[in-house]
C-alpha cells in the first residue's frame, strides 16, 4: 500500500462497488428500454398501415387473403376471457390458501405446503400445458361438452398457474400485519376466524391486491400452456361460448410468427405491442396500488 | 367466596414453558375501582393482566394453574372464551387501531357479536366515542382512517373500541407508556371517569400514575405479589421492605 492511507483505499473500494451496482441496475433498465424501442419501432408502423381502428376492432384475422385482414379483436377478447376466467378460479382459492397458510396451518403442515407451492411456481409452462391436455381437456369434454379445447379449460389451467404468485405474495402481506392488530380483535371477543378474515385480511388488502394484479399479469402473458388447451381459433367469441376455443394475443404471435413475413409478420409484432401495452397498464395499476398501500 | 369481588384469584401459578412467570398469586379485585399493578420489567404484572381475559392462551407453551374467578365463576372451566373477552375489554400498551375507518374500528366489535342494524351501530359508535371522551374530536372524521389520528387519539379510540361491546371490566396494559404527557393526562382523567361504570385494572410503570388514579395497588417482583392493598397505604406506609425500595426509586 505504500504511503496511501487506509481511508483512501476504503473510499476507492466503495466507489468501485457503487459503479458495479449502478451498472447492474442499468442493465435491467437497458433491457426494458431496448424491448420497448424495438417493439414499438417495428410494431407501430404496422398498426399505422392497417389503421389503428381496423387493427384493434377488426373481427377478422385473415393474413393470407388478398388483401389480408388483420383484425385482432378476437384475440384481445380471447385474452380477456381466459384472464378473467383465471381470476375467477385462481383468486378466491389463492386468497383462502394464503389466509390458511398464514393464520390456520399448523407449522408441520406449513413445512410441506410452502415448498410444494414454490415447486408449483417453478414448473415450466409446457408441463402445465401437457397436464392440461391429458387431464383437463378430457375432463371438460366429458363433463361440459364441446371438444375440450376451450376458454374454460384455459381458464382453469391459468387459474392453477397463477396460484403460487397469489398465495406467496398474499401470505407475506398477511404475515406482515402486526400481531397487535390481530390481538386487538381477539380481545374484543372475536373468534380466530373472524379476526383473520374481517380484520387481518382487510388490513393486508393492498398487498393482496398487488398479488392479484401480478397474477393477472402472469395470466395475460402466458403462452405455451394456453396454446396447448385453448383451441386457438381466431374467432370472436361471446361470453356464453366458453366451451369453444379461442385465441389469445400471445398464442396469435407464437402460432404464426414462424412462417410469417412482410405485412403479416409486422401485424404479429403489432399484436405484441398491444400485449405489451396491456402489461404496462397492469404494472402501472400495480405501482399505484403499492403507493396507496404505503400511504 | 366473596361475591362482592369482581375477580378473585387463588393460588395462581403460570409458566411459559419452563419459566415460572407467576408464583402463587392470591388477589381479589373489587368492582368499580381502579386497581394498579406495579413493579419492575419482567415482574409478571403484564402476564397477570393478560391472564384475566385469557390473552395468554395465544402464547405457545403457556400453562396456568390455580383458579381465577370472575363474578364467582371460573374463567378456565367450560366457558366460551370469546364471551369472556367480550365481558372483559382490553387496551394495549401500543395503540392498535385497525387500519380501517374510525367508524369501522368501533363497529367491528358489535358487528362481530351479531348487531347488524345500521341505526343501532350508529348509536353504539356515538356512545362509545362519547364515553371515551373523543366524540367531539372525531365526530366529523368518522369515515377517515384511524391511522391518521395522533397517538393519543388512537389510544382513546382503542378505549372506545373496547367499550363498544359493553364490557364489565377494562384491562389496561401500560396504556400511556407510548404517549406524551398531555395525552397521558387526558387518558388518566378518562379512566377515573370510567370507574363508575367499569372495573378497571391497569398495569403501569409510572408510580405517580398509580398514585394519581388507582384505589388499590399491587406490587409485583419476580413473579410474586409482594404487597397488595389500598394505594394510599402502599405508597405512604409500605409494609414490605422491597415495596419501599421500589417506590422510593432504589431499583426498577
Amino acid at each position: 500500500m505504500g504511503k496511501r492511507s487506509l481511508v483512501l483505499v476504503i473510499a476507492d473500494k466503495e466507489i468501485a462497488a457503487k459503479i458495479l451496482f449502478a451498472l447492474s441496475a442499468s442493465a435491467a433498465i437497458l433491457a426494458v428500454g431496448l424491448i420497448c424501442v424495438f417493439l414499438f419501432m417495428q410494431g407501430l408502423p404496422a398498426i399505422w398501415n392497417i389503421g389503428i381502428i381496423n387493427f384493434l376492432t377488426g373481427t377478422s384475422w385473415r393474413p393470407t387473403w388478398d388483401p389480408p385482414l388483420y383484425g385482432i379483436l378476437p384475440m384481445i377478447v380471447g385474452s380477456l376471457y381466459v384472464t378473467a376466467g383465471a381470476i375467477l378460479f385462481g383468486v378466491p382459492i389463492g386468497i383462502f390458501a394464503a389466509v390458511f397458510m398464514a393464520k390456520f396451518c399448523p407449522s408441520p403442515v406449513h413445512k410441506i405446503l410452502k415448498p410444494a407451492i414454490n415447486l408449483l411456481a417453478g414448473i415450466p409452462s409446457v408441463v402445465y400445458g401437457y397436464f392440461g391436455m391429458v387431464v383437463l381437456v378430457p375432463f371438460v369434454r366429458e363433463n361440459f361438452g364441446g371438444n375440450g379445447n376451450s376458454i374454460l379449460t384455459a381458464s382453469i389451467l391459468l387459474g392453477m398457474m397463477i396460484l403460487p404468485t397469489i398465495i406467496t405474495i398474499s401470505e407475506s402481506a398477511i404475515r406482515a400485519i402486526s400481531p397487535e392488530i390481530y390481538e386487538g380483535a381477539i380481545a374484543l371477543g372475536a373468534s380466530h376466524e373472524n379476526a383473520s378474515f374481517r380484520v387481518v385480511l382487510p388490513a393486508a388488502k393492498s398487498g393482496v391486491m398487488a398479488a392479484v394484479i401480478l397474477g393477472i399479469g402472469r395470466a395475460i402473458g402466458e403462452t405455451m400452456a394456453v396454446r396447448m388447451v385453448a383451441g386457438n381459433q381466431a374467432v370472436l367469441r361471446m361470453p356464453h361460448e366458453f366451451l369453444s376455443g379461442a385465441r389469445t394475443l400471445t398464442t396469435n404471435v407464437v402460432l404464426e410468427l414462424g412462417d410469417a413475413y412482410g405485412g403479416h409478420r409486422a401485424a404479429l409484432i403489432a399484436t405484441g405491442v398491444v400485449l405489451f401495452v396491456f402489461i404496462l397498464l397492469i404494472n402501472a395499476l400495480f405501482s399505484m396500488l403499492k403507493k396507496k398501500g404505503g400511504a | 367466596m366473596n361475591k362482592t369481588n369482581k375477580y378473585s384469584m387463588k393460588n395462581v401459578d403460570l409458566w411459559y414453558n419452563d419459566f415460572h412467570a407467576l408464583k402463587n398469586i392470591n388477589m381479589d379485585i373489587p368492582p368499580n375501582e381502579i386497581t394498579a399493578f406495579i413493579g419492575p420489567s419482567g415482574c409478571g404484572k403484564s402476564t397477570l393482566i393478560k391472564s384475566l381475559n385469557r390473552m395468554n392462551d395465544l402464547v405457545e407453551g403457556c400453562k396456568i394453574s390455580g383458579s381465577i374467578l370472575l363474578d364467582g365463576e371460573s374463567i378456565h372451566g367450560n366457558i366460551d372464551v370469546n364471551a369472556l373477552r367480550k365481558r372483559v375489554g382490553m387496551v394495549f400498551q401500543k395503540p392498535n387501531p385497525f387500519p380501517m375507518s374510525v367508524y369501522d374500528n368501533i363497529a367491528y366489535g358489535p358487528r362481530t357479536h351479531g348487531i347488524k342494524s345500521k341505526f343501532k351501530l350508529n348509536e353504539i359508535v356515538e356512545k362509545s366515542l362519547l364515553d371515551a371522551a373523543i366524540w367531539d374530536e372525531l365526530k366529523d372524521r368518522l369515515k377517515k382512517s384511524a391511522l391518521s389520528l395522533s397517538g393519543g387519539q388512537q389510544q382513546r379510540l382503542c378505549i372506545a373500541r373496547a367499550l363498544s361491546v359493553q364490557p364489565d371490566v377494562l384491562l389496561m396494559d401500560e396504556p400511556t407508556s407510548a404517549l406524551d404527557p398531555i395525552s397521558t393526562a387526558k387518558i388518566e382523567e378518562l379512566v377515573i371517569k370510567l370507574k363508575t361504570d367499569y372495573t378497571i385494572v391497569i398495569v403501569t410503570h409510572n408510580m405517580q400514575q398509580a398514585v394519581r388514579i388507582s384505589d388499590n395497588t399491587g406490587f409485583f417482583l419476580l413473579g410474586e405479589l409482594i404487597e397488595y392493598g389500598n394505594t394510599q397505604q402502599i405508597f405512604s406506609m409500605p409494609s414490605d421492605k422491597r415495596t419501599e425500595d421500589y417506590i422510593t426509586g432504589r431499583f426498577g
